[in-house]
Order: structure tokens, then sequence, then C-alpha cells
């Protein structure tokens, strides 16, 4: 065997930098395909969540399974099916990542998630989340409050609406090559209703960054409205004077409408409101007004035909 | 191959769906909503057999061999197993005999109403489908069993009504069956043949 001595080393000898970093990377790719072996419905946005505090609200009821929390989703962006975003979602680049917010305000412009992430201290609020289609969860957010993101940028006086866009990239979100809904997918609050303190931005849930299935790296979560007004994977966000158009709305105007508050009253013209099957639960469950927020919630719509404005 | 294996093997595959289902469901396999799961598949499984059912007599006529008309008895008895099995899984699991719940369910949301109109209407087929019947209702059991053309056309309006957004999965159904009732129509309307031409006069 020859084993070379030290002075027969030359610098050709030396692994190129380039080639040692390539096989770094495909070791660490390889590491992260394992990793995605062992738990392929887990990628998460890559950012670190500092110090999280109890919020405010929340609930003490059980939390809904992570693995339940991570394969039954509704993100259209990776397919139809709630299976889909779970095996579908790997494409998706979070970082960089970058929220451009314009409209009524004066100080619009486009922030860094990590500098969002610097400027807001994370809180965990434990939420009830209830999709229009008659099924709950209860999920551990991490988040900030809304009111605290859109004060920076200075809302002016003609600012009454929040309108929010998730990513549009076919390349990133292979759902969007069928033009199921009318891309990008929109969401909007009315601004009072933006400015309250449950309206959350999550960034992530049982305190790890957001999986992507879940709408990474940063999302809304309005626990009072059907599931679909908390709009996932932000990447625009704009001050309005007049009521935006949400991609649900545009798709079929009859069945969903601007507000979609719960309201086991107004039923869905497909699914019953009154009632609701927890995920994980046998028997359905009666379904609360505004999701079990009327205390803090009602008020936004004191003497509002709410059948009117569903 | 003789018509009792080929009737024995499609028996065994026609059960196949329910026994694998049933076995997810007792591995914790269903995800985190099994009860919608069984609700869909079953209800998919009815509506495949209805069509695969529709099959039978277009394959007869294009190869000639006769055995697809000895299965289509056992075809549409299994439809309408799996269409037992649906609306068991909607009444038990999904609505737990809430019947006010479910009156109202057929009375306000169409798709359950279309799917109940097409369970109420195979429920005869399934009952005359013995020798007995056919025997008793003579020509009537003919146009009865007409309704084995119905009944998949409210299946997969059913299917239709239900989705949210994507209907690509409802409209590949709709597609093979208008497919299938188009290759049953008797061959000078497909030409699009006038009725008087020579070939109607017999």
């Amino acid at each position: 065997m020859l084993i070379k001595r030290a002075e027969d080393l030359t610098e050709a000898d030396v692994t190129p930098y380039d080639v040692y970093r390539e096989r770094r990377r495909f070791m660490q790719s390889g590491l992260a395909g394992a990793a995605a072996l062992a738990m392929p419905w887990l990628a998460r946005a890559n950012i670190t969540l500092g110090k999280i505090t109890p919020g405010p609200f929340g609930t003490d009821e059980d939390k809904t399974p992570l693995k339940d929390v991570t394969t039954y989703n509704n993100f259209y962006e990776f397919g139809t099916s709630k299976a889909d975003p779970a095996i579908r979602s790997g494409s998706l680049v979070t970082d960089p990542w970058t929220v451009t917010v314009s409209g009524e305000c004066d100080k619009p412009g486009s922030v860094d998630l990590h500098d969002i992430l610097k400027a807001h201290p994370l809180q965990e609020r434990i939420d009830r989340l209830r999709c229009v289609e008659g099924w709950s969860m209860v999920i551990p957010w991490v988040g900030f409050p809304l009111a605290d993101f859109i004060k920076g940028f200075q809302p002016n006086a003609n600012a009454k609406y929040v309108e929010f866009e998730t990513l549009n990239d076919k390349a990133q979100m292979p759902g969007l090559r069928r033009r199921v809904l009318d891309w990008p997918y929109t969401e909007g609050l009315r601004m009072d209703e933006a400015m309250h303190p449950l309206a959350l931005l999550a960034v992530g849930l049982y305190g790890e960054p957001l999986p992507i299935q879940n709408g990474a790296p940063i999302r809304l979560v309005v626990p009072w409205k059907y599931g679909f007004k908390s709009i996932k994977s932000i990447v625009k966000v704009r001050f309005r004077e007049t009521q935006p158009i949400s991609a649900w709305q545009k798709a079929a105007p009859s069945e969903y409408g601007f507000y979609s508050n719960v309201n086991p009253k107004v039923d869905h013209p497909r699914w019953s409101q009154r009632r609701e099957r927890r995920i994980g639960e046998f028997a359905k469950r009666k379904t609360l007004m505004f999701n079990g927020y009327a205390e803090q919630v009602a008020s936004l719509y004191s003497g509002m035909d709410l059948k009117k404005n569903f | 191959m003789p018509v009792a294996l080929i009737k024995s093997l499609v028996f065994a595959l026609c059960l196949l769906p329910g026994v694998l289902l049933g076995w997810q469901f007792y591995q914790d396999q269903l995800g985190a909503n099994p009860i919608e799961a069984i609700t869909h598949n079953t209800g998919e499984w009815t509506l495949r057999l209805l069509l695969i059912t529709l099959v039978m007599t277009p394959l007869k006529r294009l190869t000639g061999w006769y055995w697809p008309i000895r299965l289509r008895r056992m075809l549409g008895l299994f439809a309408f197993f799996y269409a037992c099995l649906h609306l068991s899984t909607y009444l038990w699991l999904d609505q737990f005999f809430d019947w006010p719940e479910i009156w109202l369910d057929i009375l306000d949301r169409p798709f359950i109403t279309v799917g109940m109109l097409a369970f109420v209407l195979l429920l005869p087929l399934a009952v005359t489908s013995n020798r007995y019947a056919i025997k008793k209702l003579g020509r009537n059991w003919k146009r009865l069993h007409r309704l084995a053309y119905i009944v998949p056309v409210l299946g997969v309006l059913h299917f239709w009504w239900l989705v949210k957004a994507d209907v690509l999965e409802p409209a590949i159904y709709a597609l093979l069956l208008g497919a299938l009732l188009f290759a049953r129509l008797p061959e000078r309307k497909r030409l699009g043949k006038a009725k008087t031409s020579p070939q109607a006069a017999g």
C-alpha cells in the first residue's frame, strides 16, 4: 500500500474548493433527502423562530395532532386533493422571501421576511380553524398580530380594506398549471377586521417554522372566519379604498362572500354550517357563531345583516 | 377461458376495493378524515361500476363474445353494493342517523338530492335482478332496467355538484358516460341517418 508522505503532497493534491463545495452540497442534500424520506410531509420554512411567548386569547381545547395538521390541507397551488400539498409542496423556495406592501399608505415598500421576524416579537396562540367544508382543527400557531405589521406601513385615511396575495409561480407551485381558480389567490379584510388583535400573521405552528403545506413562510390566521380567508404564502399586501374581491368570491359569488364569517345560521349551498367534524373526533359538534370568538369580534358587525353580508 | 372462471375472477376483483378500504381503515391509513375518505371511495366505486356495467353491451357488439353479457347483472349488483356502503356511510358515520339534519340535507343540497334520487332508482333494479322478476315482469323488465342509463347520469351530476372548483374528475366520468351512452344508440342514429332510410323500415 502506498501512503504518500507529507512532502509529496502538492497543491494539486488538495481537493479543489469547487469540488469540495459540490461534495458538501451533495451530502447535505442527501441528508435532507434522508430526512425527507423519514418525514416526507414536513418541509419547513427556512427561518429560525426566536423567543415565543404565550399570546392572549386562544383555547384550551385538545390540539389536532401535527400529522393531521400537515397532511390534510386545502392549498390549491399544490393540487386540489387534500393530500397534495404535503406531497407536492417541496418545490417552494421560502428563503429569500419578500412581502411587498403597496396602496393607500405613507410608507409602502418591500420587506424581507427575516427583517419582519426581527421587528415583531412572536407569540403562540391556540386557535380553532373552521373550514367551510364542515371540518375543523385546533392549531397552535406562532405569529404576531397583523395590526403590528400593518402599522409599520402607516396606512392613510383612504385605506378601508387590505388585500393579500399568494405567490403565483408555476415553477414552484405545480397546482397553478391548472386554472382551477383565477390565480393568483387573493383575500381581503376590512381595515377594522385586519386591525383586530385576533387577526394573526403566522410564521410557525407547534413551536416550529411553518411547514410549506400550511402556508410557509408567512400566512394569515383569521380564526373567526372560514379557513379559506386565512390566505397562505403571502407575497403582497395592498391597502385599498374599495372592497377587494377574493379568489373564491370570483369563482362562485353566490357561494362565497367577502366576509365569510363562521355562522351556523347561514348555510353554504353545498354544506350545512350548523355542525362540524373536529378532525380526530367521530360525532359532529355544533358550530359556534364566529367560530366561538363572538365575544371578541361580534361588535365589528353590529347592525349588519349577516345573511346578506355572508 | 370458461365463463364461470371469468365470473369468479371479476367477482373477486369487484370485492377488492371494499376489502382494501376495510384494511386501510383497520390500519388507520385513511388520513385525517377517515369518514370522508370512506364516503368518497365508496362513491367513486359505485360510479365506476355503473359505468363498467354499461361497457358490457358495446364490448359484446365489438368482439362478438357473449360472456360480457353474463357479467352484467353481477357488475350492476356490485354497483348497488357500493352504493349501499356509500349511503350507509353518510347516514351512519357522517350524520349518525340525525334524521332532521339528513332531511334538510336532501331538501337543501342539490348534490344530495340527486344522489338520493339515484339510489332510489337503483333500488328496483337490484330487487328485480333475479330470474323470477325477469319472468314476472316480461317486457316491462327491459323498460324498467333502462334506468341503468339514468342512474349513472345522476351519479355524475351528484359528483359534479359536490366539487368546489376542480371539476376535472367528474368531467372525466361525464365524458366516459357520454361515450358509453352514445355507443348504445342504434347505428342509424349514431350515423345521423333519417328515420325513413330503408334500413330503418324493418
